[in-house]
């Protein structure tokens, strides 16, 4: 640590140090571009991958939060804070040249907080209406429905666009820019589109049936969950994880407890670890089942569909016995677990890994090998390790460009250490080799399952947790291996009963940041097919 | 010729738990009366549109994970005729609004409403669609469907369990076996008349 702090040191002599969970650097905005310069071209610093992108309002300040890794160097992780004090006019200079995955992230944090990005190439709104007033996670937002309410009439094509680019005397000039040139043909996708996943609106440019440009129009589920939380105790935030990626709801919500505990530094009892890991398993499995039956679907494999979903059902089962819902289980508490497992649990979770293999087989059978699968999903959607890294393409996906990236072995958390199993790599790096990761993934969590199944610890399942959950001052930021990617929670606390800011790092908000990259020079009818292989869930990415 | 209590192949009258509704609907439809070649001809008509009712895709979160399950093997909405999901409002008798509406969506779903062809009609299923959830307070959620749309059925629930999301079904079914196609006017309130009211009390949410 000391080690990096010189470096940084000697690069941005204005920088100071905080220590916490991890090392804090404060930068004044304008030595900001140097320092992040460094942060990635810098061999001794090396953070290749930026996690998290936090908009910050400190009611004084407006910033960023910054959370950097290095491959490299074991998944260290970096955090870096940079203020502004104009609230009138914030600006600070974007990293979306250096990272390219911060594209999408600073314009959602323009879009929360008003903060402009220089040379940011494509500064728009990305969730809220184009006509939107206001900025909604300033803590000074006027909430008054009179100022926003429902507009009930069509909202205008966003086609203007404009960058602030820095004159070569130093100051700041805004240039208007079009998202398509004059003359491209933009056939409109979406939001209500059956193959989209959800509600996700795509503009693509085409040339012929190619595809130009896809720009990406996000928003039609956006619920504001993260100006709720700081409305409500840390108890009551936790429903909210299972609402966003629904089919990695156990993940997400594991994330928030495990933070949350982490903050306050309780210790998970062994017995609650395990069903914690074993849930989460299950609900990978669950996931990459109904992605399976999804990404089949969109390409006319019906029958994939029910497949898929037969045997979904049979882990759905597992969790109403045990959690009493069949989605949206609020199962995780702070400390633990809420209920203790249904004396089926066990039996259940055994057949369910006794008849996975021969049924996965009959999915190989089915589909992974069929001619037209192979010809609609191989070498499309190429994303190169490079690019993987640069959007912080996670999950699955990444891991079909052979990006090693699994969070369940770079920083295990739960049960993982102590169970055996391979991180799936394929090389691929098109839509079939991500559609191969997933369903291998599925072994793998068999596997999981198989190891711990007999082996639950007895014991309480969970943990004394004071009647008021309050966390002392500080930030806290950690992450999960959820179905479709690296998932983070960012909570900042004031040492209230609820937080100050708490911030969701989606995976899938990364995921359909590449669509453009990957769709670009692919037919219009493949776009449907990457996105299906990309496998984004939209509630993720809105939060 | 009197109107009878709807009668559905799927569970009995009385099994149902609210028949209060259905039966203000009959008594007021047979203070009126009604002709008896139309009233049998609405019959004929609204048992095979009870029968066949084909939803419009339309999941914004959750319950459309739920909705799909209803499509698939275990529950088989086929059995009601219902399991022709139209991806176009122009092919489907009613839209099932499943998961939350916020401001940017809610143009989007009025304008699928209007696309409907007539008769059309509206579910909101779930806890988001029926009143904003646990959504609700916040800054961009329209608290419920109903301020914008003449909702038909409600399916409480975070998301439904397939059975509810059937048994919401089966009042709809009710619903149009009471309705007179020919004669009467199904709707009493002109939708026009109701998106005018409408206009002026949306701006408070």
């Amino acid at each position: 640590m000391a080690n990096i702090q010189d470096i940084i040191g000697k690069i941005c002599p204005s920088a100071t140090f905080e220590q916490g969970q991890t090392l804090l650097v404060n930068v004044p905005a304008q030595d900001w571009r140097k320092l992040a310069v460094a942060l990635k071209q810098n061999s001794d610093l090396d953070f290749d991958v930026l996690s998290a992108l936090i908009g910050m309002d400190w009611k004084e300040t407006l910033g960023v939060i910054y959370y950097f890794t290095s491959t490299s160097r074991n998944w260290e992780m970096l955090s870096v804070k940079v203020e502004v004090a104009d609230r009138e006019k914030p600006m600070i200079h974007t990293v979306s040249d250096l990272w390219k995955v911060a594209n999408f992230q600073e314009r959602e944090v323009y879009d929360f907080y008003g903060i402009e990005f220089i040379e940011h190439p494509d500064m728009r709104r990305f969730f809220l209406r184009n006509d939107w007033v206001g900025y909604p996670l300033r803590k000074d937002y006027d909430a008054d429905p009179a100022v926003n309410p429902i507009r009930m009439e069509d909202e205008e094509n966003e086609d203007d666009t404009y960058s602030l680019k820095v004159q070569p005397d130093g100051s700041v000039r805004k240039v208007k820019g079009k998202v398509f040139d004059a003359d491209d043909y933009v056939v409109n996708i979406g939001p209500q589109h059956p193959s989209t996943h959800g509600v996700m609106r795509f503009r693509a440019a085409l040339d012929g049936e190619t595809v130009k440009k896809v720009d990406v129009v996000s928003g039609y589920i956006h619920r504001g969950i993260e100006k709720l939380t700081e409305g409500m105790t840390y108890p009551q935030t936790l429903h909210f994880t299972d609402r966003m990626d629904y089919m990695s709801a156990h993940m997400n919500r594991h994330c928030l407890c495990m933070c949350i505990e982490k903050a306050m530094g309780i210790e998970v009892p062994a017995r609650a670890q395990v069903i914690r890991t074993m849930m989460d398993e299950l609900m990978r499995i669950s996931s990459h089942l109904l992605a399976f039956g999804c990404t089949s679907m969109d390409m006319g494999a019906t029958t994939c569909f029910f497949y898929g979903f037969r045997e979904r059902e049979k882990v759905l089962d597992i969790f109403e016995k045990t959690c009493g819902a069949r989605m949206s289980m609020n199962y995780n508490v702070i400390g633990g677990v809420i209920a203790d497992l249904h004396e089926d649990f066990v039996k259940d979770v055994k057949e369910l890994c006794a008849i996975m293999p021969s049924r996965l087989k009959e999915y190989h059978k089915v589909f992974s090998g069929n001619i037209i699968a192979k010809n609609r999903m191989v070498g499309v959607g190429m994303l190169s390790k490079e690019d993987a890294i640069n959007y912080d393409i996670t999950g699955p996906s990444g891991r079909g460009s052979g990006w090693s990236c699994d969070t369940r072995k770079k920083h295990p958390y739960a049960s993982y250490s102590q169970v055996q199993f391979d991180e799936v790599l394929e090389e691929g790096c098109d839509s079939y080799a991500r559609y191969m990761v997933r369903m291998r993934e599925i072994e793998e969590s068999v596997k999981i399952l198989e190891q711990l199944v007999d082996a639950i610890p007895e014991g309480p399942i969970r943990a004394q947790v004071p009647k008021i959950v309050k966390l002392p001052e500080g930030r806290w930021y950690t992450q999960v291996e959820a179905s479709r990617g690296a998932f983070g929670v960012y909570i900042e606390s004031k040492g209230e009963k609820n937080p100050y800011r708490m911030h969701f790092q989606s995976p899938c908000f990364n995921l359909v940041g590449v669509m453009d990259l990957t769709c670009k020079g692919n037919m219009i009818a493949d776009l449907i097919v990457i996105g299906a292989a990309l496998d984004f869930v939209i509630p993720d990415i809105d939060r | 010729m009197a109107v009878k209590s709807p009668k559905i192949r799927s569970m009995k009258y009385e099994d149902f738990k609210d028949n209060q509704y259905i039966d203000s609907l009959v008594e007021e439809l047979n203070a009126t009366g009604a002709n008896v070649v139309v009233g049998k001809l609405d019959q004929l008509i609204n048992w095979g549109r009870a029968n066949s009712l084909w939803p419009l895709c339309f999941g914004t979160s959750c319950c459309a994970i739920e909705f799909m399950c209803l499509g698939a093997a275990r529950y088989d909405m086929a059995r009601y005729g219902a399991e022709v999901a139209r991806n176009s409002p122009r092919q489907a008798d009613y839209i099932m609004v499943q998961g939350t509406i916020v401001h940017r969506m809610a143009p989007v779903l009025r304008r699928l409403y209007e696309q409907l062809a007539e008769p059309r009609y509206v579910i909101a299923c779930g806890g988001c669609a029926v009143s904003g959830g646990p959504f609700k307070n916040s800054y961009c959620v329209l608290p419920g469907v109903d301020k914008i749309l003449p909702v038909d059925v409600y399916i409480p629930g975070c998301p439904p369990r397939p059975e509810a999301m059937f048994y919401g079904l089966m009042q709809l079914q009710r619903k149009i076996k009471v309705q007179k196609f020919f004669g009467g006017a199904n709707r009493k309130e002109k939708i026009q008349d109701f998106f005018a009211k409408n206009a002026r009390e949306v701006g408070k949410y």
